[in-house]
C-alpha cells in the first residue's frame, strides 16, 4: 500500500491513478490520509468550485457533460464529482451519472469521479470537498459538483461553493413554487433546462417574477441573478451559461463579496468536520448505550428528551448534554 | 466503518443486451456496494480511463458478443500502462468454456456465467476484494 503522503507529489503532477486513490481514503476516512489531505488542502484555494443541483430528471448530467465540453473548448482542465444516492435499506448505490458524460471520459483534460451519498443529508457526499481539493491541486481550473437531485430543501451545496446554479425543468410546478423558501433562493444561476418544450416558457418566467419580487424586498447586490433557457437537445443556451458563469467566477475571486463568500465558505466546512467528527466520536460509543436506554423509552419509563440526554451524557461524557441536561 | 466495495460494470463493444448487467448492478446495489454502470458500447479505453478514474475494487465486463478474445487482451495491456495492476478484473455473460480458459489465462479473475445465481456473484467479489487485502 502506497502511504498517503507519497501520493501527493504525483497528484500535484497530475497523476490520475494517484488522484483516484486519495478520493477513495478520503471517502473511507481513514485516519493514514488526512495528514496528505491537510497537505492538499494547504495547497488548493485555485479552482473554481461550480455547484450544480436541481431536482431529479431535471437534467444535472446532460447539463454537466455539455457545460464540460464547452469549458474544455475554452481550454479549461475540469474536473466534476457526481453524488448519487446511495440506498438507505442496504448502503449500496447505483452510480448512474457518467452515462451521460461519455464523450469526455478518454479526454485527460476531464477527470470524472462519482460519489455515493452513504447517509449525508443535504445533497452532499461528506468527501465531496476533500474530492475538490485533491482535483483543484491536480490542476483542474473549474470542478463541477452534481449534487443527488434534491428535493426542496437541500441547499448544502451553496455554502460549499463559489457559483451555484440551479437546474428547473418545465412543468413541475405553478409561480407559487417559485416563491417558497428553499432551493430556488440558493442561486447564483438559474437555469432551465428543456426549453425546446412548450411550457418553457411559462417556467422562465415564473423564475423571472420570483428574483424581481426578491429584489424588491432585499434590496439590490452587485450580482444580479441571471434565469437562462438552455436546451441540451437543440443546443441552445450554453453560450450565455458559460458567460454568466465567467462572470460569477469574476464575483467569487474578485469582489468583496466573493473573499466574504470564500470565508464563509470555510466556516460552513469547519463546522460541517466537526459535526462529523462528533458524530463519530458519539457514534463509537453509542451503539452498546442506546439498547437499554430504547428499551426504556418503549416501555415509557422516561420521556424521549431525558433519556436522549442520558445517552449524550454516557456516550460524551456531562459536558455534552448542555443545560437543563437533568432537571 | 468498513468501505464499500467499488464496482465498475461495463459493456464493450457492439453488444446491446444489458439486462444482465443491470440485474447483477442492483443485486450488488442489495449488497452495499457502490455500483457504477458504464452504460452500452464503451470502448476498452473508456472503460479502463473510468475504473482508474473512480478507482474501482473490481472492473465487471459483461459480454454477450463473443469478443472477449479481442477485448480482454487490450484492457489488460491498457491497465499494465497505467500501473493500475490491483484492480480485479472479472466477466460475466454467455461464452464457450474454451474462451472461459483463455481469459482467465490472460487475467480475468472469475468468469461467472449466465446461470450464476445472485448471492454467488456477491459472495465472489467479496471474497476477491477480501484476498487482495488493502491498498
Amino acid at each position: 500500500m502506497t502511504p498517503s503522503l507519497d501520493l501527493v507529489p504525483r497528484i500535484v503532477a497530475g497523476a490520475v491513478p494517484a488522484i483516484g486513490r486519495l478520493i477513495s481514503r478520503a471517502e473511507a476516512g481513514s485516519a493514514e490520509a488526512r495528514p496528505a489531505l491537510a497537505e492538499i488542502y494547504g495547497r488548493a484555494g485555485r479552482a473554481h468550485i461550480v455547484g450544480l443541483t436541481g431536482v431529479p430528471g431535471s437534467g444535472k448530467s446532460t447539463l454537466v457533460a455539455t457545460l464540460t465540453a464547452h469549458l474544455r473548448r475554452g481550454g479549461q482542465k475540469v474536473g466534476v464529482v457526481a453524488i448519487d444516492p446511495s440506498s438507505p435499506y442496504s448502503g449500496g448505490a447505483i452510480l448512474g451519472d457518467r452515462i451521460r458524460m461519455a464523450e469526455h471520459v478518454t479526454d485527460a483534460g476531464v477527470y470524472i469521479r462519482s460519489m455515493a451519498t452513504r447517509g449525508t443529508m443535504g445533497g452532499m457526499a461528506r468527501a465531496a470537498l476533500d474530492a475538490v481539493d485533491i482535483l483543484d491541486v491536480a490542476g483542474f481550473d473549474t470542478v463541477i459538483i452534481e449534487t443527488v437531485g434534491v428535493g426542496q430543501d437541500e441547499v448544502e451545496i451553496a455554502r460549499a461553493s463559489h457559483t451555484t446554479v440551479v437546474v428547473s425543468a418545465p412543468g413541475l410546478g405553478d409561480e407559487i413554487q417559485a416563491i417558497k423558501a428553499g432551493i430556488l433562493e440558493i442561486a447564483d444561476i438559474h437555469v432551465v433546462s428543456k426549453c425546446d418544450r412548450s411550457d418553457a416558457n411559462r417556467t422562465l418566467t415564473d423564475l423571472k417574477q420570483m428574483l424581481t419580487l426578491g429584489a424588491l424586498t432585499t434590496g439590490r447586490s452587485e450580482w444580479r441573478i441571471p434565469v437562462i433557457g438552455l436546451s441540451a437537445y437543440k443546443g441552445e443556451g450554453f453560450e450565455a451559461l458559460i458567460g454568466a458563469i465567467g462572470d460569477h467566477r469574476r464575483v467569487a475571486f474578485e469582489t468583496e463579496a466573493g473573499a466574504q463568500r470564500r470565508r464563509a465558505i470555510a466556516r460552513f466546512r469547519l463546522e460541517k468536520t466537526a459535526e462529523n467528527l462528533l458524530m463519530e466520536r458519539f457514534l463509537r460509543k453509542s451503539g452498546a448505550l442506546s439498547g437499554p436506554l430504547a428499551e426504556r423509552l418503549s416501555a415509557r419509563d422516561g420521556d424521549p428528551y431525558s433519556l436522549a440526554n442520558t445517552l449524550l451524557e454516557d456516550a460524551l461524557g456531562p459536558e455534552a448534554g448542555g443545560a437543563g441536561a437533568r432537571s | 466503518m468498513s468501505q464499500p466495495i467499488r464496482v465498475l460494470l461495463a459493456k464493450v463493444g457492439l453488444d446491446g443486451h444489458d439486462r444482465g448487467v443491470k440485474v447483477v448492478a442492483r443485486t450488488l446495489r442489495d449488497a452495499g456496494m457502490d455500483v457504477i454502470y458504464s452504460g452500452l458500447h464503451r470502448s476498452p479505453e473508456e472503460v479502463v480511463t473510468a475504473a482508474i478514474q473512480e478507482d474501482v475494487d473490481v472492473l465487471g465486463v459483461s459480454l454477450l458478443s463473443g469478443v472477449q478474445l479481442t477485448v480482454f487482451p487490450k484492457i489488460f495491456r491498457l491497465l499494465a500502462e497505467q500501473g493500475a495492476d490491483d484492480l480485479i478484473v472479472i466477466a460475466g455473460g454467455v461464452m464457450p468454456d474454451e474462451d472461459v480458459a483463455a481469459i482467465k489465462e490472460m487475467g480475468v479473475r472469475e468468469v461467472l456465467l449466465q446461470d450464476t445465481p445472485p448471492d454467488v456473484i456477491v459472495e465472489t467479489l467479496r471474497r476477491l476484494v477480501a484476498d487482495r487485502g488493502e491498498r
